[in-house]
């Protein structure tokens, strides 16, 4: 389990919203809905724009992982969804829609480590995020961390969820491990996360120590 | 069908000539349409004649029978015109004579039939002829016979019944959903196709057209040469027809359907022709026809045998399928039926004619764009859907074709549409023409910009949505709609982003859902299965999960109404696994259902 580190540093810092710029989320399994769920906590308070959020999946994003359930999602979200065959239409799709002012922001899913996911892509469309001031997640499953230009590079894991208050044998609020490896202007840090209303709350740090991994 | 092209050719011709004005055909009705109104307020202002200008109109555009002035005012008011109603008024050489239009009713036998025959055709999978094939809509006692063929007919089978009954009697009959929309839309081009022969044309009921063909019968070689010339044209396109030519529109839609073959009848063989027909031919409701019959009329000339005023004080209040008299007036010209002609959609179209055969069409694409554009704007219209042709020096032609949200006519918004498709254009030995063509075009007003400078976001949306589908596809841009169903993977249906629709999200059920859901459930293997509740572990993806905590189950029953039948009830469960990843899992059905073995486990979805 995690160890709480005695003297917190300041959670303050700690980034809980998405930023407008892009980040990669990497999935430490590829089992769970953790990643998705963290994403669309960063998301949730977009739940009141009138513009969609867009989210691309190519395929084996779609066939593994599940389509997004609306029912699910954070109340109010607006989807346009976008369903591609190959990543590079994946990626090809998240710098269109960047290019436009009629979305708050992009979700995009690519399976696994294709190689015209590399440098000059992510730094294209995290250029093209900061110039729209807009977020652009980047969830990856199955996938390692190589070579990017994403701002913030998260690492996502499951942990227990909370007690349900109501049923003592229910999970209740979900809890995340989130590891900030990669981060421009900001140190690099362990947190445990969860949904609040609204918004994504990182609730203390973790020591830094090699990530608990789920098995995957 | 040479024709339509050759107009269309003419049209292009002019909008790339930079004439944008209406096409030719168009501004003839236009005129004529204009001339009818003034020609109107005559009549109605002064009954005394005008004659100089009606006498230089009268050989090309012969007023309609609704300028006709006494018979407004016999058919409303004056009691005693009513009473020798019931003969042909006398007739005058005059324009206002309401027996001097010639109006051409046509009715097709089989248009339901010959659509889907030809669609079944393009799919390779046309029944051979002795097979009898209805087309059926929903009645309020189950599917209908819309429409049946001619093997179906040698059978028996009548449009209006039911398809239950008939499946009885031929067992081996093919049942095909009908289409009475496209069937509608279908009659509503020909109605502009058969513009070929006269100005003013339109859709007549569900299965006719009616043609105003005042004054050019004679540019087809007469008025029988005409009805052979409209029948031959037809059959060519597959469609069987039958037609008459009459001075009202009530007497031509009479004899198509119930006349002798391409009857044509003048003015002074009217009531002769129409005597005999039976008082259906009138375009009476089927209760109406009864009740003339239960009153021993049988046929027009029964009816118009009968006073006048005892007609009129029997129908006089009662609607117009209701109204034997109104409809006999109608037939007869004393009550006036213009034919309302809808006008055509505008076509846009520009074309660049290349000196040399040129390999790129790229740099020739903004100046059409922009053509296109400017053609559009005058219009005040915004092109939906747009093709490109590109004619290669041997004869190849080759298209591709982009579809908008919503209309527009920003010439950088349409360059952008084609991105990188034109490549995949096979440019041969090269191609000197190039057409672009709006092919759906919708009204566009202008718009105000907002005045705090933001643009505007719905209409970045909607550009967002052209390009990617122009990319991907139309079937790959989606937006969720939710729907009142509780199957989990029917509570949403994923509609085409260029439908239009805006997303309603507001009415969500309340129980907990998760954030994925499989397109179709993965089965699990379950180790230690417990009677109640879920099981204590299981294997999916080749991994062992033991459930440490687990909440429901939330029962959702089949939907019966539309599950085939067997379909088991499912026990959702939301569990959480020892190494913390939250699933949605059900069991098909329970046990002792008698729907089948020992129920199965599936995962549904991940939470969050």
């Amino acid at each position: 389990m995690t160890r709480l580190s005695d003297p917190l540093p300041d959670a303050t810092d700690a980034p809980s919203g998405a930023e407008p710029t892009l980040s990669e989320l990497f999935a430490t399994s590829t089992l769970d809905g953790a990643v998705t769920g963290f994403a669309c906590a960063q998301l949730a308070r977009f739940a009141e724009d009138p513009r969609p959020v867009v989210w691309i999946q190519d395929r084996l994003s779609r066939r593994e992982a599940g389509r997004p359930c609306i029912a699910g999602l954070p109340r109010g979200l607006k989807l346009l969804y976008v369903r591609a065959n190959r990543p590079v239409d994946v990626l090809w799709s998240m710098e269109e829609s960047l290019y436009s002012d009629g979305i708050c922001a992009v979700i995009a899913e690519v399976w696994g480590d294709p190689a015209v996911l590399d440098f000059t892509a992510t730094k294209r469309i995290a250029l093209r995020a900061e110039a729209r001031a807009t977020p652009a997640l980047l969830l990856r499953r199955a996938a390692t961390a190589n070579l990017s230009a994403a701002r913030l590079r998260w690492r996502i894991g499951a942990l227990p969820a909370l007690p349900d208050p109501y049923d003592a044998r229910a999970p209740g609020v979900p809890q995340w491990q989130a590891e900030l490896f990669r981060a421009r202007s900001r140190a690099p840090g362990t947190w445990v996360a969860q949904p609040a209303d609204g918004a994504l709350s990182l609730t203390h740090p973790v020591a830094a120590q090699a990530p608990q991994r789920a098995t995957a | 069908m040479d024709v339509v092209d050759e107009s269309r050719a003419l049209r292009s011709a002019q909008a790339s000539s930079g004439d944008q004005g209406p096409s030719p055909r168009t501004g003839l009705s236009r005129a004529l349409t204009a001339l009818q109104q003034v020609e109107s307020t005559w009549a109605h202002r002064a009954p005394c004649e005008t004659p100089g200008s009606r006498q230089d109109s009268t050989p090309l555009f012969p007023a309609a029978p609704i300028q006709h002035a006494d018979h407004i005012q016999g058919a409303t008011a004056d009691p005693d015109q009513r009473k020798d109603g019931q003969d042909v008024p006398s007739r005058t050489k005059t324009a206002r004579d309401p027996l001097s239009r010639r109006i051409v009713s046509l009715v097709f036998e089989d248009l339901p039939m010959a659509r889907w025959l030809r669609w079944a055709e393009g799919r390779q999978d046309a029944p051979p002829e002795d097979l009898p094939v209805v087309l059926a809509t929903e009645g309020p006692h189950g599917p209908v016979v819309h429409a049946t063929n001619r093997a179906g007919a040698l059978q028996g089978i009548i449009p209006g019944a039911r398809v239950v009954d008939i499946r009885a009697l031929c067992p081996q009959i093919r049942v095909e959903p009908a289409d009475p929309e496209g069937d509608r839309a279908t009659l509503r081009r020909l109605s502009f196709w058969a513009r070929r022969w006269c100005p003013w044309t339109a859709p007549d009921g569900e299965d006719g057209l009616v043609l105003d063909t005042t004054g050019s019968a004679h540019l087809w070689g007469g008025e029988a040469a005409m009805l052979r010339e409209i029948e031959g044209r037809f059959s060519l396109l597959g469609l069987s027809t039958r037609l008459a030519m009459a001075p009202t529109h009530g007497a031509a839609w009479a004899l198509a359907r119930y006349g002798p073959v391409r009857t044509v009848a003048t003015p002074d063989t009217l009531a002769q022709a129409t005597a005999p027909l039976p008082t259906r031919a009138l375009r009476l409701d089927a209760e109406t026809v009864l009740l003339l019959q239960r009153l021993g009329l049988k046929t027009v000339g029964d009816l118009c045998a009968v006073p006048r005023a005892s007609l009129a004080r029997r129908f006089a209040t009662t609607a117009l399928p209701q109204n034997p008299l109104a409809r006999l007036d109608q037939l007869q010209g004393r009550l006036p039926e213009p034919v309302s002609a809808e006008t055509e959609p505008p076509s846009f179209a520009v074309q660049a004619r290349l000196a040399e055969p040129v390999q790129d069409p790229a740099p020739h694409l903004p100046d059409l764009c922009t053509d296109l554009c400017a053609a559009l704007e005058q219009a005040g219209f915004g092109a939906r859907r747009l093709t490109i042709a590109v004619y290669r020096t041997d004869g190849e032609v080759s298209r591709i074709t982009a579809a908008t949200a919503r209309p527009t006519r920003d010439p950088a918004h349409l360059m952008r549409l084609w991105g990188d498709r034109l490549e995949r254009i096979d440019p041969g030995f090269g191609f000197d023409l190039i057409t672009l063509e709006a092919n759906e075009a919708e009204d566009l007003a202008r718009v105000q910009t907002r005045l705090d400078g933001r643009a505007d976001e719905s209409a970045a949306r909607a550009k967002l949505i052209d390009r990617l589908v122009a990319r991907l596809g139309h079937a790959a841009v989606q937006i969720p709609a939710p729907r009142p169903r509780h199957m989990p993977d029917r509570a949403e249906h994923w509609l085409p982003a260029m439908s239009g629709l805006a997303p309603d999200t507001g009415t969500l059920p309340a129980p907990a859902r998760p954030v994925t859901l499989f397109d179709s459930p993965e089965e699990i293997r379950v180790l230690y299965a417990v009677p109640e509740g879920p099981p204590a572990q299981f294997v999916w993806r080749r991994q062992t999960q033991r459930i440490t905590r687990f909440a429901g189950p939330e029962r959702i029953a089949p939907e019966w109404w539309t599950d085939c039948p067997g379909t088991r009830l499912r026990d959702y469960y939301r569990i959480e696994a020892q190494s913390g990843h939250r699933l949605w899992i059900y069991r098909d059905g329970v046990l002792g259902d008698d729907r089948g073995e020992t129920p199965r486990w599936f995962v549904h979805g991940c939470f969050a």
